[in-house]
């Protein structure tokens, strides 16, 4: 078996992945879609603690995580489209009227 | 010796495709690799006895809320000319790479001075662990208040999404 | 394993409050299914009957402690006075919104049943005895409150505002999450309880995997009450953002917010003191120092009473640093002074404004005092209490906050507190007298206090007075605020 702290090892390498996306990148698409990998990171992170307890519990967090994940995704995602039907660019830099 | 394998090569595979998220140009080509980074962790989650949360994995993450984002790249329809070609400032890239590289580091310092000494559940696994009945049972029951929280979150996300983007009311 | 799950009353109860308020919003929803005229007219008023409404459960269960359904939530002295400040902060929100949502076009039922969303999930925060809970809830009044931001969806500064908070507030609850992860691993459990069983028995105390957990989940929830090193966010959202929102998200996530912290690290976290009271001195001193400082430098009063409550997290950030029941106290007489001395500075805000959020200069508050005396009066007492000149809610406040440091022995922390509060009269003076000094712009028509916005600015100045005045009731009511050890 796998020692679990490997499992944590992975899931912070993906954790960190996600945190330098959002930070470097100005896309606001792609750094949403590293703040899913930073919730799937969690979710990984979860479903190892889980076996390593033997508990259930942190299954059912997952499924959580997901539901809340999907109901971001949809806002975030809505919020983008407003974005784009009144200008052409949702590049961050780009959104000039107020200062980053 | 086959959980080592699979936990090496998918592990390997999630991470390059994590990097490739966030380095390409393409919000297109980042999607994709998004899917490939879920799909590595659906079977790690089923080498983890976890299996219902792998099916959910893949049903929900990479099929709903990825077709979800592709259909807006789409939909937005300049995957090519996203993000300014004009260099973002550099001083704010080192920054963000040294920020992260010592998260990194402490992350992992800590994972695994402290990972030895977490509480552990003993015993084997049982043979029906991770099983949609089990995981079912433990949400209807004493999971069910988060349960009933999460509707209502849909429903706001729901009427969120109306308000934001429906044209005229 | 209990196979089969019934709500019990007793279940009910202990989440009484925010399912009334949940259950206001669907209302208003359905409501929608008739004529657009009667359904925009009700909707007001079933949110501010569903907010009163919420006062019976908490009534009922007053400060008795109980935990329901399977310990995911807990209900004591502490929850129901967070509940009875966030139920009057929505009251006073739809107490300013009416006059302000049509004047901007924004009149639409939607944004009532989405303050009473935002405020059920901050009323949870406050219940929430498991850390699984304290996320949902957390998202609950996230997700609310980033439509609610973008709610002006035709305006760009509206659109900015909402990506803004939107992607920022996302990273702090992925924070917020990955903490979670690392404190299971280390304690076995995300109950409060069980963490702080654990932590108390087995030696968790010092597993380095324990405290990281607790360390993200400070930085998550941190974001969420902009406390300086998370804070950047917050001045572009609030400038942008519609100003009822943002005043009622100055107010109820920043409540909310605190509610959380506190709970979660005096309960679970409690018996590891020594090692984040450090870390919450620096991060208070900074918030007050860096709050107070810019908000000097601002023209625009939007951005100015961002940075201001920027700094106002920072002296609410004093009383948990000091991590004592003086503090606990504290923390809620400043929330509950804090709501009505700023809320009503917005009230203002939104009166003196035009369509458009045009008018948002400080200079275009030269000479309200002709325009609307009582509008200019009202805003005299709120920057002073804001300021925490005596002899309003803002001084006591402030004094109660600071006596529970100096219990606690922080006295490098009053010092700073007491220093930037001096520097915070400069700001707010600053309105103060152009309002009074100077002379109006000639074209500047006077402005007439009318219906539920001037009863509004009327109860919030009085409030304001009346708790520096005669602040002993409120200040027993405080003390009952006691966490639940569990």
């Amino acid at each position: 078996m796998v020692p679990t702290a490997h499992y944590v090892i992975l899931s912070a390498l993906l954790f960190t992945t996600g945190v330098v996306g959002v930070l470097v990148r100005r896309n606001p698409i792609i750094m949403f879609m590293s703040i899913e990998l930073m919730l799937n990171s969690a979710n990984l992170a979860f479903v190892a603690f889980a076996r390593h307890l033997r508990s259930l519990d942190g299954q059912v967090f997952v499924f959580i995580v997901m539901a809340v994940a999907a109901a971001e995704v949809a806002v975030g995602l809505a919020i983008i489209v407003a974005i784009f039907r009144t200008r052409a660019t949702i590049d961050v830099d780009e959104l000039n009227v107020m200062k980053w | 010796m086959g959980e080592l394998i699979a936990f090496v090569v998918l592990g390997a595979i999630a991470v390059a495709a994590g990097i490739a998220v966030v380095v390409v140009r393409n919000p297109v080509h980042s999607a994709l690799f998004l899917v490939v980074n879920f799909f590595c962790l659906a079977v790690l989650f089923l080498v983890l006895s976890a299996e219902f949360v792998a099916a959910l994995q893949v049903l929900v993450y990479a099929g709903a809320i990825m077709v979800l984002f592709l259909f807006v790249i789409m939909l937005l329809n300049v995957a090519g000319v996203f993000e300014s070609q004009r260099d973002p400032l550099r001083s704010q890239r080192g920054l963000a790479v040294c920020l992260g590289l010592g998260l990194l580091a402490e992350v992992l310092a800590i994972a695994v001075s402290g990972a030895a000494r977490l509480p552990s559940g003993g015993g084997t696994l049982p043979q029906d662990f991770g099983s949609p009945t089990l995981v079912g049972l433990l949400l209807y029951s004493q999971y069910v208040f988060p349960f009933e929280a999460v509707s209502v979150l849909l429903l706001i996300a729901m009427v969120g999404v109306v308000v934001l983007t429906k044209r005229s009311v | 394993m209990n196979h089969s799950f019934v709500p019990k009353a007793a279940d009910m109860l202990v989440v009484g409050p925010e399912t009334i308020v949940a259950a206001a919003a669907m209302l208003i929803l359905l409501a929608e299914l008739m004529p657009a005229r009667i359904s925009k007219a009700a909707a007001p008023w079933i949110a501010a009957l569903g907010l009163l409404a919420s006062f019976i459960p908490m009534t009922t269960t007053g400060i008795s402690v109980r935990t329901g359904f399977s310990g995911m939530v807990v209900t004591d002295g502490f929850a129901v006075l967070m509940k009875a400040v966030l139920a009057v902060t929505g009251l006073l929100t739809i107490g300013f919104s009416t006059h302000y949502i049509k004047r901007e076009d924004l009149d639409r039922a939607e944004y009532y049943a989405l303050v009473l969303f935002a405020i059920s999930g901050m009323m949870l925060m406050a219940s929430s005895a498991n850390l699984i809970m304290v996320f949902l809830s957390l998202e609950i009044l996230s997700i609310s409150l980033y439509v609610l931001s973008g709610f002006a969806r035709t305006q760009p500064r509206s659109q900015e505002a909402s990506l803004k908070y939107f992607l920022l507030g996302s990273f702090a609850s992925a924070f917020l999450l990955y903490g979670i992860a690392l404190v299971y691993g280390g304690a076995g459990t995300i109950s409060l309880a069980g963490i702080a069983n654990a932590i108390a028995s087995e030696g968790a105390a010092r597993n380095p995997v324990l405290l990281a957990g607790a360390g993200l989940i400070a930085v998550g929830l941190g974001f969420k009450v902009a406390a300086v090193p998370f804070q950047m966010w917050t001045p572009d959202v609030y400038e942008g953002a519609p100003s009822s929102v943002t005043a009622f998200m100055s107010v109820g996530a920043k409540a909310a917010g605190f509610a959380a912290l506190a709970r979660v690290f005096l309960t679970a976290f409690g018996d590891i003191k020594v090692d984040w009271m450090p870390a919450l001195w620096a991060v208070a001193a900074l918030t007050m120092i860096v709050g107070n400082v810019v908000a000097v430098a601002q023209t625009d009063i939007k951005r100015m009473l961002a940075y201001s409550s920027i700094a106002h997290a920072g002296y609410i950030l004093v009383g948990l640093a000091a991590a004592n029941q003086a503090g606990v106290s504290a923390l809620v007489f400043y929330l509950a002074a804090y709501l009505f001395m700023n809320l009503g500075a917005w009230a203002v805000v939104i009166l003196a404004g035009r369509r458009g959020e045009a008018g948002t200069e400080i200079d275009s508050y030269n000479g309200l005092f002709w325009r609307n005396p009582g509008a200019a009066a009202a805003m005299g007492v709120f920057m002073f209490a804001l300021a925490g000149l005596p002899p309003t809610g803002g001084f006591m406040a402030k004094f109660y906050v600071f006596s529970a440091a100096l219990q606690a022995n922080m006295v490098g922390l009053v010092v700073i507190g007491a220093l930037t509060s001096l520097v915070s009269v400069y700001y707010y003076a600053r309105v103060t007298v152009v309002m009074f000094m100077r002379d109006p712009e000639p074209d500047a028509a006077p402005i007439s206090t009318r219906g539920l916005l001037g009863v509004t600015l009327a109860v919030t100045a009085a409030a304001t007075i009346y708790l520096g005045v005669l602040p002993g009731q409120l200040f027993q009511l405080a003390g009952l605020a006691q966490i639940a050890r569990p």
